[in-house]
């Protein structure tokens, strides 16, 4: 389970030498936006070399390409699948944009002898995108979606808020699309890295309509990201309390059972499973 | 100059006390003390200029002359001195100043032509650094720590001809302190054991007046003073504010340093803490404040240079005591002004090893490194070429004081790793030194098994040294080592007096 995805911009060797000492439950190695046009190739050469050189465990490695209305999308492609990555992160997606990212990986993966098929992380940053976010949740290659509030903004024509209100519906949209289809949903990166406060209100907030997990665009967000976005001690207790309950029902043949003086149905044993698949071991 | 190796297998001269381990000397000697230089109450005579102050103090060539630091790189005390030094054409001089500063260039052509031929000091960098590394001192540089030096004046080892004694406010009866006037330092830790000793004791200063408010320099030592138009630059002298870093790796650091440090069960009633005025340090005081406040523990001191965020943390009621050798900053200097348990220590008391120093009762002490190798020995006055870039000053003073020494410090840094093999230069010895924490892991050095085991469950990144090595190692490749082939410029003096290592003049130069 992620709580935290850190970009790591591919053409920095100072950043992806560090990269791996934050703690961030993923990476997402940027090809896009972070790199200038005439470092593309840079940015590919450099993450190829750091990843033949640096083994990095117990992280989900993503790679954020170019959008397929780039010339470098194809170029991206043929670079990712041949790295020791998990996941393609692709920006603007379009329903029609994944299936045909889905066909040229397959035809891909295969030339390159590529055992593990890789993932895909859309990013839904365009109005028209949100009319298809259910079908996009629901392929098998999408582990998990993430709302591109700052470019959604500019398709809206409105300015990004403390708030987030003019994103709220795309929020929801994201979160009811990833809960139907058990993927996870991924908030937008919080801009501002010098305001803790405005962080915390902001993922609070995320939290509270269901998000699971934040990007973050500087390290310095990732632990009070994890702060909000871990289970707390209380509901790790209350979870495993649930499930010994549960299983001491099931031993005993019982089919009602209760915990705190409170009956336990199926949702409840559902959500206390999901709270201790987010604790970290 | 014929040398042999001291206990550390470091080459020393034959003349000089070698290094024997960080307690020999002290358990086998007695505190030795010259009588203290007592003039008497009264009004002083007052000059206003240095060539009439140089005639009624008789200064010739050859004298030793010395200087505080506290007036940093706004410092105008000693580049007034030396200006006369270079109109009179003197020649021979020791200086010791406890520390230089860029700001003292001045000093750099007055070593090329003799006038400076020796030099004591605690710390150097600079053009006077690069002068002395490059090999145009004819004497030597004895670098001291700050305990060692006022311990080297005490006992008459580093005698002191003339004490120029730079005071922000002084009255007639020569009584000063450094919180009132136009330039303001704070404390004025580092003078004492001058004031106290030297032959002749001069408080130089712009801002004279009938009564000083507070008497942190004692009139009854004092032979005359020096009333100039101003001795120093307020924005060399005060740094602002001090603030933890925003850079995210040292903060792992930092947030590893402190979680440490409470596992280790060190923050706990009566707390006493030392830290320096980086920003990473700062990270560290940051993160264990957030701990006491939340655990409510008051800690009985923060001691060292005193930052604002120590101040503030002092004011929260989360230390109870401030002892202070030097203000770092504007706060700290305004808060020795009005918090009366903020409270100004002397050099000697600060980390004299035969005073009872504040350091021998710290807690905990977290410092930094230039490097720090395979047996904990760490280097805070060269860097990885040999170039001079800063001394001890506390550092092994507190390092032999503290019951838990933690050293912080990236682990690589512009393609270098932190961590050698040997470390160039010793300045702290490694039996002192208990734990590095890195970014990339945290190693305990072997003879602390007490904190190994009780962290034997600890979820921090610990791991040898070796291995932490062995990470730099691969994304560095392993450094050719450099040989020290250049003449011997001056020596590291530990606290005791021993010499812990010597200095190179820079290969090539």
């Amino acid at each position: 389970m992620k709580r935290s995805l850190l970009f790591i911009p591919a053409n920095s060797p100072a950043m992806l030498q560090n990269a791996d000492i934050f703690g961030a439950d993923a990476l997402i190695f940027d090809f896009e936006d972070a790199i200038h046009p005439l470092e593309k190739d840079a940015a590919r050469d450099l993450l190829t070399h750091y990843l033949d050189r640096f083994k990095l465990n117990d992280m989900e490695l993503i790679v954020r390409i170019n959008d397929k209305t780039t010339p470098y999308y194809v170029d991206d492609l043929k670079r990712v699948v041949s790295l020791p990555v998990d996941t393609i992160m692709l920006p603007k997606t379009r329903y029609e944009d994944l299936i045909e990212l889905d066909t040229l990986l397959h035809k891909l993966e295969k030339q390159s002898k590529r055992e593990h098929p890789l993932s895909i992380i859309p990013i839904i940053e365009k109005a028209i995108s949100l009319f298809e976010v259910e079908k996009i949740a629901s392929h098998h290659r999408v582990t998990g979606l993430l709302l591109g509030g700052e470019d959604l903004a500019t398709d809206l024509e409105v300015e990004r808020s403390q708030e987030g209100t003019e994103i709220l519906l795309a929020r929801q949209m994201v979160i009811y699309a990833s809960k139907a289809y058990q993927k996870d949903a991924i908030d937008t990166p919080f801009t501002d890295v010098s305001d803790q406060e405005g962080l915390i209100k902001d993922a609070m907030f995320a939290k509270s309509l269901g998000m699971t997990a934040k990007a973050c665009i500087h390290p310095i967000q990732i632990d009070t990201i994890h702060d909000i976005f871990s289970p707390s001690e209380k509901q790790i207790a209350y979870a495993k309390r649930v499930l010994h309950a549960e299983q001491e029902a099931n031993d005993k043949g019982l089919g009602v059972f209760s915990v705190d003086g409170k009956m336990i149905d199926k949702p409840i044993i559902e959500r206390a499973k999901q709270v201790l698949k987010r604790v970290k071991p | 100059m014929n040398m042999i190796k001291n206990s550390l297998g470091r080459l020393v001269p034959d003349d000089m006390i070698p290094f024997q381990g960080a307690d020999q000397i002290i358990k086998k000697n007695k505190r030795q003390l010259i009588d203290e230089i007592i003039v008497g109450g009264g009004n002083k005579p007052v000059e206003t200029d240095m060539s009439s102050l140089f005639d009624k103090l008789n200064i010739q060539d050859g004298m030793t002359l010395s200087f505080h630091h506290h007036l940093r790189n706004g410092d105008a005390v000693l580049n007034m001195v030396l200006a006369e030094i270079k109109k009179r054409k003197l020649k021979n001089l020791t200086l010791a100043p406890s520390a230089i500063f860029p700001v003292h260039e001045p000093m750099v052509p007055l070593i090329k032509n003799g006038s400076i031929t020796t030099i004591y000091t605690n710390y150097v960098n600079g053009p006077v650094a690069q002068a002395i590394e490059q090999g145009f001192l004819k004497g030597m540089l004895v670098m001291d720590t700050h305990g060692g030096r006022p311990r080297a004046i005490e006992s008459g080892e580093l005698k002191i001809d003339v004490a120029f004694i730079a005071t922000p406010a002084c009255d007639r009866y020569g009584h000063g302190n450094g919180v009132e006037g136009p330039s303001q330092c704070g404390t004025l830790g580092y003078a004492i054991p001058d004031l106290l000793y030297a032959k002749q004791k001069v408080l130089v200063t712009d801002h004279l007046v009938d009564r000083v408010k507070k008497i942190d320099l004692d009139g009854r030592y004092v032979h005359m003073i020096c009333h100039i138009p101003s001795i120093g630059n307020p924005e060399g002298i005060q740094s602002g504010t001090t603030k933890p870093t925003r850079d995210p790796i040292q903060l792992r650091i930092a947030k590893n340093t402190a979680q440490l440090i409470s596992e280790l069960g060190y923050i706990k009633k009566g707390f006493r803490f030392q830290t320096g005025a980086g920003g990473t340090s700062l990270a560290v005081a940051q993160d264990i404040k957030h701990i006491m406040k939340e655990k409510k523990i008051v800690g009985a001191f923060a001691s060292g240079g005193i930052t604002n965020f120590l101040v503030s943390m002092h004011e929260e009621g989360l230390f109870e005591k401030l002892y202070d050798v030097q203000c770092f900053d504007l706060e700290a200097i305004k808060s020795y002004g009005k918090n009366k348990n903020h409270l100004m220590m002397s050099a000697s008391e600060y980390g004299n090893p035969y005073a009872k120093p504040i350091v021998n009762d710290l807690d905990v002490v977290v410092l930094g490194a230039t490097e720090i190798d395979l047996d904990f020995h760490v280097n805070v006055t060269t860097d990885s070429f040999g170039h001079l870039i800063g001394g001890s000053g506390g550092h092994a003073d507190t390092a032999y004081g503290a019951k838990l020494t933690v050293i912080t410090t990236n682990l690589m840094k512009s393609r270098l790793s932190m961590i050698k093999e040997h470390v160039t230069t010793i300045t702290t010895p490694g039996e002192t030194v208990d734990v590095l924490v890195t970014e990339r892991g945290i190693a305990i050095n072997p003879r602390r098994q007490d904190l190994i085991d009780k962290l034997k469950h600890s979820k921090l990144p610990i791991m040898k040294m070796e291995d932490l090595l062995k990470i730099a190692y691969d994304f560095t490749g392993v450094p050719k080592p450099m040989t020290q082939e250049g003449r011997l410029i001056g020596v590291v003096r530990y606290r005791d007096g021993s010499i812990i290592d010597s200095l190179y003049q820079i290969k090539g130069v």
